[in-house]
């Protein structure tokens, strides 16, 4: 990570932590879905950004955390925290099944299934064939979360729970793009074929790609259904994917720093543009094409050299102990 | 000497097309031969039958006696066969270092969790990982160039980085698929001595190649394909006399 960007990451924290003196309940609320989606991007941007996967449903991965979550809590009574690495889990395991079969299929194809996958997803929601899901009612009553003894229930204390999970992903995600895996799935995304030819296991890292993507969304919608204790499946429509699409795409894909304003735009320019009322979405939609039009690569691309190289040991002194 | 490559009635085809028909020949250990031909003879289908690019139809493909018939590439990398791309496959956008390190992949374990959690011993492979990878640069020539892009190395110095890639993988056999194309008599003289190199150390070499005057220097052993199938092989000396060989290239004279 560069010294900017640290920089940049810490005085972000620092106005986070501080805008519960400044901010009303609506804008707390505002950043909490900011922190939502971030978290959703980030996931996203391991499978599409990382992996080079294209994958328009991601709505699929955070409704099976949000629902794993939701029926812990209420049928089993399992607090919403206990239950967020396991909907994790369980979104990670649903994404390894379904993307199996068709994690082969290259960019267009791959993406007409995941938007497949999505639907499905919805409908059985909906439909709820083994009556947990509550259909279209969704479900409710989810309990407020809470930490060490503190209940979580208003806007400034979501505010916490949720950007220290996203602080936490953030250090964790770096960690990753500059590891042995991170190398893997940028070899992938580069050229499928010389990353097999260079001995990497391609089949493999796109399945953990997109399992490790989705177990992340899946702990996103955890913390959604513990910030709503409401959910729904109206909450994880197509239009959910495309805009969590559009932001690792829009900030830049691959790019974390990218990918986090991404998110931050996407959420809040239609909150500032409500003046316009029905012509917001007219004003974001031109906003959207002009980007794609004039910085493709997305607002805070991917810089190269991404992985710094480690210091080569110096001769002798590699082994000493510390 | 044993031999460390076995083809036998290797045959491959595509819709109609016999790409690849009944070729056998052998790779003895510590060699370098070359596979030459015209045009679609065959030799890149041969090279990616080899690599597990394309599965046989028929026959049986050896690699120190275990076959690799149905394999998946990665795997066979696993066993130390590496190889380079015709057309250079690099990663383009990512630096000279980390395409090398893809090469090493095969020989680290780091997984997911080492990601995340960052073990010492994660961060003992990566250093290893990157002082081999700095060393195979150094080997092709290619020292100080660790933070270019690679797309942003002259065609030679790609072709070197290929190879780096491909050395990094602890390969006993390594297949270059045309090293010399695009490249100038100077730099081909080069790969002649990094080849003598290569073998120095105990790396089995085949390729494919036009230019004949590095076949010629390089290589011990020839085999030559015309339309898919083996018409000689032998030693350079041979396959310059070989009548079949002039006349594959040539053309036959009308009578």
């Amino acid at each position: 990570m560069g010294r900017r960007l640290a920089v940049a990451y810490v005085a972000g924290a620092a106005l986070l932590a501080a805008s519960p003196l400044v901010l009303d309940a609506y804008w707390l609320d505002v950043l909490n879905n900011v922190g939502l989606y971030v978290l959703l991007a980030l996931s996203l941007n391991v499978i599409l950004g990382d992996a080079g996967l294209f994958n328009m449903g991601q709505a699929a991965f955070y409704a099976v955390g949000a629902y794993t979550a939701a029926v812990l809590n209420t049928r089993l009574g399992v607090p919403i925290l206990w239950a967020l690495p396991v909907s994790g889990l369980v979104a990670a395991l649903f994404a390894a099944l379904v993307a199996r079969p068709v994690v082969h299929l290259r960019g267009d194809y791959l993406l007409i299934v995941t938007i497949g996958v999505g639907e499905i997803v919805r409908i059985a929601l909906v439909n709820d064939p083994l009556g947990l899901t509550g259909g279209a009612n969704g479900i409710f009553g989810i309990a407020r979360p809470s930490l060490l003894g503190l209940r979580i229930r208003r806007p400034e204390e979501f505010l916490y729970l949720i950007w220290g999970f996203v602080a936490v992903t953030v250090v964790l995600f770096h960690r990753l793009e500059r590891s042995r895996f991170g190398r893997a799935l940028a070899y992938l995304r580069e050229d499928a074929v010389a990353a097999e030819g260079s001995g990497v296991n391609t089949a493999r890292y796109r399945l953990l790609a997109f399992a490790l993507g989705a177990g992340w969304a899946g702990m996103a919608g955890s913390l959604y259904a513990a910030k709503m204790t409401i959910i729904s499946p109206e909450s994880f429509s197509f239009w959910e994917s495309v805009l969590v699409f559009l932001m690792v795409i829009l900030g830049g894909s691959g790019s974390i720093p990218g990918v986090i304003l991404g998110a931050a735009l996407v959420v809040v320019l239609p909150e500032v543009f409500r003046g316009f009322a029905s012509a917001r979405m007219l004003v974001f939609g031109f906003l959207m094409m002009v980007m794609m039009v004039v910085r493709p690569q997305g607002i805070l691309p991917l810089r190269a050299p991404r992985f710094r190289v480690p210091e080569a040991p110096e001769p002798g002194a590699a082994e000493t102990p510390r | 000497m044993s031999a460390l490559l076995e083809l036998r009635g290797v045959s491959k085809s595509f819709g109609g097309l016999a790409a690849v028909s009944n070729v056998s020949f052998d790779v003895a250990a510590g060699s370098v031969v070359g596979l030459i031909g015209p045009n679609g003879a065959g030799k890149t289908t041969t090279f990616n039958l080899i690599t597990g690019n394309h599965r046989a139809d028929r026959g049986s493909i050896a690699f120190e006696g275990r076959s690799l018939v149905g394999l998946r590439t990665h795997r066979i990398v696993s066993f130390g066969v590496a190889r380079t791309f015709q057309n250079i496959r690099l990663f383009q956008q990512l630096t000279v270092l980390e395409n090398v390190l893809a090469g090493r992949h095969c020989r680290t374990r780091a997984g997911l969790l080492s990601a995340l959690l960052r073990p010492p011993r994660a961060a003992r492979e990566e250093r290893e990982a990157v002082a081999r990878s700095s060393a195979e640069l150094e080997f092709v020539g290619l020292r100080g160039r660790d933070l270019d892009l690679a797309r942003n190395l002259s065609h030679g110095d790609q072709r070197r980085l290929e190879i780096a890639r491909a050395l990094a993988a602890d390969p006993k056999l390594l297949v270059l698929d045309e090293p010399a194309g695009g490249m100038n008599e100077h730099e081909t003289d080069e790969l002649v001595g990094l080849v003598g190199r290569m073998r120095g150390r105990g790396i089995t070499v085949l390729l494919i190649e036009h230019d004949m005057s590095l076949v010629m220097r390089a290589c011990e052993r020839i085999v030559v394909l015309e339309y898919g199938e083996k018409i000689a092989e032998g030693t350079p000396a041979e396959i310059r006399a070989n009548r079949k060989v002039i006349e594959a290239y040539l053309g036959t004279e009308e009578t």
